[in-house]
């Protein structure tokens, strides 16, 4: 009897605690994702706004159009770039950056991890407003300082070749912090007994971090790897910001969330902008599954 | 995030062993180092610089570093001329009201998730860890849709309500939570306490260092929020400090880097500040949401 009645007791406390968050977990997450995919379906424009029901259903058309579509292949191309470049790029620099933390710095150590993680915390939008300065051909300061070597630097945001990697090389510089913040703290619970071990039977400097480190932080690498996939995948200030919301020249900078964005509150075409952020979700969802199917089972 | 179960348990005896036994770090290290610093802040002192920097700086063919003359007229036309006043409160009001309501709905959720096992904390708990992959775009259409149903586009509402409580948050404050020994807690049930005087009487005193951990992640993240406000909120008046900068820097005064630059170290100086005070709360609690659990 008493257990019945703890159970109960704590199903009411449970759920009255649970609540806010439930409701709005509910209301604006889980019945938007469905939402949406039901809206993806359908015609829906800014007229049917007010009433839901007069949009038409017109089946797998909007996906069928979406592949049609050269600018949302476009879009999918340039986002498929940013990761594939991107998200090495940040995961090996940060890997190395907190290696290099974790030798014997000392007290600089805390000094390099807020300098380093310092952009993850600041606005992405101030950043790449900032760096479109700095990238600007005529009064930017990297033209200048290529100026000084005899290098004339191009106009990266205004020739479609630089735009991605100009973009890319914003991302990367933003996220290393992030990434070299959980591999710091996934290095100092490697037991140090491990290096000794391995020094003793004759490893040196690049093979402990092949054989040791590597393997010991398989599931903080995991865990970046997805994380930072995820969030690269859904790139959209960045080229917001650096390219203006059609994407620059030849639509270089146009991922597929500035393509989303456009579609759906600039064209008000509500239910094609749903079928493309449909296809993204499953995208995540489905490199998600094959990250951890693939990073795990190799251990 | 199970698959990630490493130990976080660390001695200060440990920590000393591993250093001596990996020795003091090469001189080439610290030179790579500081070079890889002035990548990361020289950006900032760009920005800075350049908030201060006059017209006739910008159109100078090669560049200087400091401004040849300081001013503060970007600031002055930042906030007269432009509205930035508006802005930079309606910010801080938005990011403060969703902090506060994040703090006590993520930890209440976070403690009933982690410390009672109540029918259903399990697919809850599933549900909330699967919602942190779906991507922002994803939700953007249906919530306009529900908006302005609702009659709430434009309004404070729509961008505050719907960030009361999220998945990130509750998953911090659980980790948070399993911390607190489960016999603390049955002393006080014997004693005849309910659920909520444990919660508020002796759980949140002792979260004190976690409360201010999502706090200040939570303001931050508000702070910084761009896309869902870019689209709900279509009233100038209304905006964000993020929305009117990249609103800005895309439209007329595309090139007036002056301007750009003093709105930039507006929405960046504020956050710089907190982290800089709060650093350690913050990337302890980055760390922990990725190891433990």
């Amino acid at each position: 009897m008493t257990s019945l009645a703890a159970r109960r007791r704590a199903n009411i406390a449970g759920w009255g605690m649970s609540a806010p968050f439930a409701a709005i977990l509910a209301v604006f997450l889980l019945l938007p994702i469905l939402a949406s995919l039901a809206i993806s379906f359908t015609s829906f424009s800014i007229g049917n706004i007010q009433d839901w029901t007069s949009a038409q259903f017109v089946g797998f058309d909007n996906y069928t159009k979406l592949f049609g579509d050269d600018t949302f292949v476009r879009s999918l191309r340039n986002t498929a770039y940013f990761v594939l470049v991107g998200m090495p790029c940040t995961i090996v620099i940060g890997l190395l950056l907190a290696v290099a933390l974790n030798q014997g710095i000392g007290k600089l150590r805390a000094f390099f991890r807020v300098g380093f993680y310092l952009p993850v915390v600041t606005s992405i939008v101030a950043i790449a407003v900032v760096w479109r300065y700095m990238l600007d051909p005529d009064v930017g300061i990297l033209n200048a300082a290529l100026a000084q070597v005899g290098i004339t630097g191009p106009d990266w945001l205004g020739n479609p070749n630089t735009t991605m990697p100009s973009i890319i090389a914003l991302g990367v510089w933003r996220n290393i912090g992030n990434a070299m913040v959980i591999f710091l703290a996934a290095l100092q619970t490697v037991d140090p007994h491990l290096y000794e071990a391995a020094r003793v039977d004759g490893a040196k400097g690049r093979q402990l971090f092949r054989h040791v480190t590597v393997p010991m932080l398989r599931p903080a690498i995991l865990f970046v790897t997805v994380i930072t996939t995820i969030g690269y995948l859904q790139v959209f200030e960045e080229p917001f910001v650096m390219t203006g919301p059609t994407g620059g020249p030849d639509q270089s900078g146009l991922t597929t969330s500035l393509f989303v964005y456009q579609q759906g509150f600039r064209f008000f075409n509500l239910g094609y902008a749903s079928a493309a952020a449909y296809t993204l979700f499953m995208f995540i969802v489905v490199l998600a599954i094959i990250q951890f199917r693939f990073l795990r089972t190799r251990s | 995030m199970t698959v990630l179960d490493v130990g976080t348990v660390r001695t200060k005896a440990r920590r000393r062993t591993s250093r001596d036994i990996k020795g003091r770090a090469p001189w080439w290290l610290f030179v790579l180092l500081f070079g890889g610093m002035l990548l990361m802040v020289g950006p900032f002192v760009w920005m800075l610089l350049g908030a201060f920097k006059t017209n006739a700086d910008f159109v100078r063919t090669t560049p200087t570093l400091l401004p040849e003359r300081w001013t503060l007229d970007n600031f002055s036309r930042l906030f007269s001329k432009q509205d930035f006043l508006r802005y930079l409160l309606n910010s801080a009001g938005i990011a403060v009201v969703v902090t506060f309501a994040n703090v006590l709905f993520c930890s209440m959720a976070g403690y009933a998730l982690a410390k009672l096992r109540f029918a259903g904390h399990r697919p809850l708990m599933g549900l909330t860890l699967a919602t942190l992959m779906v991507p922002g775009s994803v939700t953007l259409v249906p919530l306009f849709v529900l908006m302005s149903k609702l009659g709430l586009v434009n309004s404070y509402a729509a961008v505050t309500v719907p960030f009361f409580a999220g998945a990130f948050g509750v998953f911090l404050m659980r980790q948070f939570m399993f911390s607190i020994p489960d016999d603390l807690l049955d002393a006080a049930r014997i004693d005849g306490a309910g659920e909520w005087r444990i919660f508020l009487r002796i759980v949140m005193p002792l979260l004190k260092p976690a409360l201010a951990a999502l706090a200040v992640f939570q303001f931050l993240a508000t702070w910084n929020n761009f896309l869902w406000p870019l689209v709900a909120l279509t009233d100038q008046s209304k905006y964000t400090l993020p929305v009117a900068l990249a609103t800005f820097s895309i439209g007329q005064n595309k090139a007036d880097y002056g301007l750009l630059m003093a709105g930039s170290l507006v929405l960046v100086v504020p956050v710089i500040v907190l982290f800089l005070a709060l650093q350690r709360h913050f990337t302890q609690s980055i760390a922990m949401t990725g190891l433990k659990g």
